[in-house]
């Protein structure tokens, strides 16, 4: 008897978690960002009703600070997979001109956090999906796959629903909502892998190419668009760069690479000595537990 | 840091840089074990799993400069580099310095991908543990050399063993500490031998090992010269996952959602629990028994030529059969059973005290159904496994008890199928998953069953419906034309607004009486059973229509016995063998007579036709609507 491979296990749980969401909540959305956990989970989706489309929307919280071409595959995927796109941009922050320039973290909180919050709101959507992995930072080790918020959006990491087996309790009073992470348990590499397997669509910006950069506070940015302001001195240097993870392009280092095609990024995944999110500012505020409090704000 | 920390070498590294399509094949081909560790701090639980990590290149240089600095900030191991807080996640747990939750922890080997469950080891986490163990392949139980099996041990095995983890591995840690002495620990192999046996665990695998020194973690140490078992890593590599094993039970498939995206296609979308299912196989839904055969595996891929237990799939049947979410599709011939009262040993995980009697949700694969817990029977002492008389069960408690559910489930003991066994129940007002359970068999049997005093009777439910209540009971041989008469009588009821119910034979069979043949014994209860039935509807206040052959007056008799004087209205469809047998709309009295078919009323078994029954109806003289027009004047111009 054929003994099932990780991804192959992998795949199928995630798969199960989708469709149970589905059975059961009454309004479920699809968190999109774009990125290579996005573009995994998305085709999670696809294989989980086929031949239906996923029976739920997309939604996008959009910072409008994200890279072009991550702008250029959103459409595509929502196109592709025939299903709707819901892209948010929380107003507030727009009125204010809230940008990751001038406002640092504030930036994260308005457009990131608020505007999920806001957006979930909006639409009355009772469960998101989102695809954090456990592997990626220590209090996501601990989150279970349906995590319940209340209905501020707060998550009590101390009061977790105990999740045994397969089973999931996706009950909960009006106003409520839960958090779904079918990706829980895939690492970076089966993220890769994946990709790499079933032939799944990613942004370029993953792979290296010439792109024009600045090196500031020990990161290397990308001048994506004449929004980034050049300090004295500054100018944009040619460098064959590549991107491990994706979020607003002036928040987002990026790490010098030669790596043109998967085998070659996963080659160097896996020598580099350095975990990917690194390459992200937002970790590092209030020191090792940057993370756990941005969630129990809300933040996906 | 130690020397082995310091030098691990691995293939896989090579491999990467320099042949990363050849890498990328072995890592696809792995497959994926999921284990958990038990244990307190203080047995190093944490520190193995830092070792781990760390020995598999699972740590990153960010994430090990974190460490170093964190390490001597609040580490509890001087200068050296504290494994543990690696792995301890949440702010408050690193303040108090112990681990409060499941953690989940990924690392990779070259043959296998790895989960680890990582749990706390207190008493008062036992709920944190089950449900790390609840999807575990194995169980590594830490031990410290130097306090041997303790208190904390024999719970841990326990409910291990409890939630039926079968591959245990017993890691006698800290031997750096007791100079590698074989003597320590062959006494506590012997002392857990002892304790393993007398809660029922069949086997397991010892090893001495120091997380903290890297002893028989990847490599077989040089310091336990007298080992020769492999090492942890090794003995992880090698054991059977648990889907392989479930792929070889009967097929078992709870279905989670129907795919149906337009008129032309209708498929059924799950996980298989247990099993393996082709195109072709012949599937019985459950609860409704209807039978059909699978004519597709469908997958964003294609299609499958065959799926096995852990694979999600959609599965198409060649007929429109009832099969909604919460049903489960079963390999035809080895269905599993239904019932709605169990025993189940539960493990209480809300802090508010299970309330017997109450109605709780009870989650089971994708049913979920309202239910109740009597009182418990007994509590299990998680320490000495002595069992106290309880009255209820508070957080973190295990105990047995009979839970009744409102309606049927589709189950099986939770030793045979986790799936299909393994439920929760949920709070109806805080929807707080309250309980853990285990379901060990159902309590089906009639001693077990008592009369229950109704306040709404036979005579309340035909009032309402208008009408007398009455069972008529059709016999002939098999063609005699009754299950024709039947269903036009049955017809004209319903026109005239009547409540009825055909029962028929045919359908009783797939159904009802799917357990049983065609001896004697087995048509005596075939139409025991249907009398049952038909005695039950009545008294719900309905016609009862039957058509069955029943050729035996005693069991007429015993129907008719069953039902208040006057309910029992016996047809004769007197039809001669002759005509019957000319007729064979079924082809059945060609097969009797060629002796392909056995016990065949009118051939090879008796048929004792009624002597005075209260219709009789002779098919050779009146045609079937007269026939049909006759019964109904009589039924109701008796009425």
């Amino acid at each position: 008897m054929k003994t099932l491979t990780h991804l192959e296990r992998l795949e199928a749980e995630s798969i199960h978690i989708i469709r149970e969401v589905v059975a059961e909540a009454e309004k479920p959305v699809m968190l999109y960002s774009v990125g290579k956990d996005s573009a995994v989970m998305l085709h999670l989706a696809r294989k989980a009703f086929y031949p239906s489309p996923p029976p739920f929307p997309l939604l996008h919280v959009d910072t409008t600070w994200k890279f072009q071409e991550m702008y250029k595959l959103r459409d595509q995927m929502a196109e592709l997979s025939g299903m709707e796109l819901l892209v948010y941009q929380n107003p507030e922050a727009q009125a204010k001109g809230i940008n990751p320039f001038d406002h640092g973290a504030l930036h994260t909180d308005m457009w990131k956090t608020e505007g999920l919050k806001q957006a979930l709101d909006k639409y009355g959507f009772d469960a998101a999906f989102g695809g954090a992995r456990r592997d990626e930072e220590k209090s996501r080790a601990k989150e279970r796959i349906f995590s319940f918020r209340t209905s501020s959006h707060g998550w009590d990491p101390k009061n977790q629903r105990p999740e045994l087996w397969n089973l999931y309790n996706a009950r909960k009073a009006r106003g409520e909502s839960i958090r779904v992470f079918p990706i829980s348990n895939w690492t970076e590499l089966d993220i890769w892998q994946y990709i790499h397997l079933n032939d799944i669509p990613i942004v370029p910006l993953y792979f290296a190419d010439k792109r024009p950069t600045v090196e500031r506070d020990g990161m290397l940015l990308m001048v994506d668009d004449d929004r980034f302001p050049l300090q004295p001195g500054e100018e944009p240097v040619m460098r064959s760069i590549r991107f491990r993870t994706l979020g607003c392009y002036p928040l987002t280092g990026a790490v010098e690479s030669e790596a043109k095609t998967l085998p070659e990024v996963i080659q160097e995944t896996l020598l580099t000595t350095t975990s990917e999110r690194q390459g992200r500012a937002i970790d590092k505020d209030a020191g090792g537990a940057g993370m756990e409090v941005k969630k129990q704000q809300g933040y996906f | 840091m130690t020397e082995s920390a310091t030098d691990p070498v691995y293939v896989t590294d090579k491999l990467i840089a320099e042949d990363i399509d050849a890498y990328l094949v072995q890592h696809e081909h792995k497959t994926m074990l999921r284990f958990i560790t038990c244990g307190s701090v203080d047995d190093g639980k944490s520190t193995l799993i830092g070792r781990l990590l760390y020995d598999s290149k699972m740590i990153f240089e960010d994430q090990l400069d974190a460490l170093a600095s964190d390490s001597k900030k609040v580490g509890t191991q001087g200068q050296e580099i504290d494994f543990a807080l690696l792995v301890d996640g949440l702010a408050a747990e690193r303040e108090q310095g112990i681990t409060i939750d499941v953690a989940y922890r990924f690392f990779n080997t070259e043959k296998r991908k790895f989960i680890v469950a990582d749990c706390p080891g207190h008493e008062q986490y036992t709920r944190n543990m089950i449900t790390g163990a609840s999807t575990a392949d194995l169980a590594v139980i830490l031990i410290d050399a130097r306090k041997g099996v303790l208190v904390q041990t024999r719970r841990h095995s326990f409910l291990c063993h409890q939630i039926g983890i079968k591959n245990i591995v017993l890691a006698v840690n800290k031997m750096d500490l007791v100079d590698y002495s074989q003597e320590v620990f062959d006494k506590i192999l012997a002392d857990y031998t002892e304790f393993a046996a007398s809660i029922g665990i069949e086997s397991f695998t010892a090893m001495p090992i120091s997380g903290f020194k890297g002893d028989n973690i990847t490599t077989l140490s040089t310091n336990t010269p007298w080992y020769t078992g492999p090492t942890l890593v090794e003995h992880l590599e090698t054991v059977e996952v648990l889907s392989s094993v479930d792929a070889e039970k009967p097929f078992r498939l709870p279905v989670q959602w129907v795919n149906r995206p337009n008129l032309d296609f209708r498929g059924f979308s799950g996980l298989i629990a247990t099993g393996s299912v082709k195109p072709g196989d012949k599937v019985r839904v459950l609860p409704s028994g209807k039978t059909s055969t699978v004519t597709r595996i469908v997958t964003f891929d294609g299609d499958l030529d065959e799926a096995v237990a852990g694979q999600s799939v959609t599965v198409c049947f060649a007929d429109e059969i009832d099969c909604s979410r919460g049903s489960v599709i079963s390999i035809a011939d080895n269905p599993p059973q239904s019932a709605d009262q169990f025993e189940a040993t539960l493990v209480w995980m809300a802090d508010e005290a299970m309330i017997p009697g109450r109605a709780y949700w009870l989650k089971l694969g994708t049913q979920l159904v309202s239910a109740t817990v009597a009182e418990p029977k007994y509590e299990v002492n998680v320490n000495t496994m002595e069992h106290l008389a309880a009255k209820t069960l508070e957080l973190n408690a295990i105990g047995v008890a009979e839970v009744t559910t409102d309606k049927q489930i589709v189950f099986e003991p939770y030793g045979d199928n986790r799936s299909l066994g393994g439920f929760i129940l949920i709070d109806k007002m805080t929807n707080a998953t309250v309980a853990g359970g285990m379901l060990n068999f159902s309590l089906r049997r009639s001693q077990n069953v008592h009369w229950q005093a109704l306040d709404i009777g036979r005579a309340q439910h035909a009032g309402l419906k208008n009408q007398k209540p009455a069972v008529l009971w059709f016999t002939g041989l098999s063609g005699s034309g009754k299950s024709t008469i039947a269903n036009m009588v049955e017809k004209k009821l319903h026109r005239m607004n009547r409540h009825t119910f055909l029962l028929d034979g045919d359908n009783v069979r797939h159904g009802l009486n799917k357990d049983l043949g065609f001896t004697e014994a087995d048509r005596i209860e075939n139409i025991r059973r249907v009398g049952e039935v038909s005695k039950l509807m009545a008294d719900a206040g309905l016609i009862v229509i039957t058509a069955f052959i029943s050729p035996f007056k005693a069991d007429r008799d015993m129907v008719r016995s069953m039902l208040p004087e006057g309910e029992f209205i016996e047809v004769f469809i007197d039809t001669p063998l002759k005509v019957a047998e000319a007729r064979d709309v079924k082809g059945l009295y060609k097969k009797a007579r060629s002796g392909e078919l056995k016990n065949f009323t009118g051939i090879d078994s008796p048929y004792e036709a009624p002597r005075d029954p209260e219709i009789r109806i002779d098919t050779t003289v009146v045609s079937p609507e007269e026939a049909a027009s006759l019964i109904v004047d009589k039924l109701l111009g008796d009425a």
